[in-house]
């Protein structure tokens, strides 16, 4: 765990510095919207990153409900937190870029409501397992995330439909069709870079819950000791 | 015993031991009486204006009042250790859920169709769409709270904090059927829009989530 520490930190250092110097000195500065545009590089790869990590406690969460092995549970649990962790920034950076692009912090659209209510059902996923009582807490935090990742769809084709009975007061914005090429590169690199970080906090997060598993058993094994 | 049987019989015991104690409705009942009570006084609203927002409050006060009753469901069976016992017997464990979900769904029904009057009195409701389709929204409506409702607090009973861990967990679910029932309801109430969407997307809900439940039931039932 520390050796892992000892090499991950300068490197995730290393990724953030590099991202932001691409983010903020190498790629060109937007046209129609200026330096404002640069959130796009922090953005949409964070929004990558946290579906990523919600799609692997997806995962393995049914992985654990079929095999009950207690490493896919902490996968779990680590990528839900992880996903967390990036759904914030995604929901922190949106409204920031909103605001002088397209005159408004936030508009109940398809795509932001999806990923608020997304962010809240994780939340909430954090919370339960955060107050489950003792061994209960896989399962029922498995079970939960089945439920969880079963509404994203319902959420969203609701949410799209809701949009377009009532119409929100801006539309569109944003890069949609075509980014042109010194653009996409930085984007891409940052993409990888951001996916690269997400790896690296779900591996660290992923080794403590092991170990926290290992501390808690070991806990219950003297309990039962002293009992004896 | 059948399947079927053990349904029955659980919730015949559900529903003699409300019928007796009533302890479930009478708080459900009151609470959303002081729901509707404070609203009216916070929005004062018009005529026409609580045809636009009654949809949102009644669907609002029926899901707070929900959790009175889905609080209780499992609470009952800790006693006595009768949820253990369940557990060791070979009944079916989606029969018993089933029993609950209906239970839970019959106090919510009971609950609307004594509440609904007191909506009209007191905010001056006249349906301007056709009102059997209100009934349709309800009945798919209440169904998509229940079930759930009822998973979830099977879950939140494992939990330190039981009766603020139901809402915690059930709410940012429920969302999308919440977003469908005051959508229906108002576009009836109003007779501006078809609720026909809406009311495609709570089946599939319900279809979706019942079929979820009964397949995991058994697992967080069992749960060690």
């Amino acid at each position: 765990m520390k050796k892992l520490a000892l090499i991950s930190i300068p490197l995730t250092l290393f990724l953030l510095a590099l991202s932001s110097y691409l983010a903020l000195a190498v790629a060109p500065t937007e046209s129609t919207m200026g330096d404002v545009q640069r959130i796009f590089y922090y953005h949409v790869p964070s929004g990558w990153v946290a579906g990523l990590c919600f799609t692997i406690n997806f995962l393995a969460s049914i992985y654990y409900l079929w095999s009950r092995s207690p490493a896919s549970d902490a996968v779990a649990a680590a990528s839900a937190e992880v996903g967390v962790v990036f759904g914030a920034v995604l929901l922190i950076t949106g409204p920031l870029w909103a605001r002088p692009v397209w005159g408004i912090w936030w508009t109940w659209d398809a795509r932001l409501t999806t990923t608020l209510i997304l962010w809240l059902i994780y939340v909430s996923y954090l919370v339960l397992r955060r107050f489950a009582a003792g061994g209960q807490t896989q399962v029922l935090a498995a079970a939960f995330a089945i439920f969880g990742f079963a509404d994203v769809p319902i959420v969203y084709f609701s949410i799209r439909w809701f949009r377009t009975q009532h119409p929100a007061p801006v539309i569109g914005g944003g890069p949609d069709s075509g980014l042109a090429p010194p653009i996409l590169h930085v984007f891409l690199t940052n993409l990888a870079l951001f996916t690269v970080l997400g790896m690296i906090y779900l591996v660290l997060r992923y080794k403590l819950q092991m170990q926290e598993q290992a501390l808690e058993s070991a806990h219950a094994q003297a309990a039962l000791k002293g009992v004896a | 015993m059948s399947t079927f049987g053990v349904t029955r019989s659980t919730l015949a015991k559900d529903l003699r031991m409300e019928w007796r104690s009533k302890d479930a409705i009478n708080s459900m009942l009151f609470f959303s009486l002081l729901v509707v009570v404070i609203f009216s006084f916070a929005f004062n609203p018009t005529a026409e204006e609580s045809r636009h927002i009654a949809g949102g409050l009644m669907w609002v006060a029926f899901l707070f009042a929900a959790v009175v009753a889905l609080n209780q469901t499992w609470a009952r069976e800790l006693r006595n250790q009768v949820l253990d016992a369940y557990r060791v017997s070979p009944a079916p464990a989606n029969s018993l859920f089933l029993a609950k979900a209906i239970g839970n769904f019959l106090f919510v029904v009971i609950l609307e169709c004594l509440m609904a009057p007191l909506f009209v009195v007191f905010y001056e409701l006249r349906s301007i769409g056709p009102v059997w389709q209100l009934i349709v929204v309800a009945l798919l409506g209440t169904w998509a709270l229940v079930v759930n409702g009822t998973f979830f607090a099977a879950l939140s009973i494992r939990t330190r904090n039981r009766e603020i861990m139901l809402p915690l967990i059930l709410f940012p679910i429920s969302i999308p059927a919440l977003l469908g029932m005051v959508d229906a309801t108002t576009s009836i109430l109003t007779g501006e829009a078809s609720p026909v969407f809406w009311i495609k997307l709570l089946t599939v809900y319900d279809i979706v989530f019942t079929s979820v439940c009964l397949l995991l039931f058994e697992v967080v039932l069992n749960a060690e």
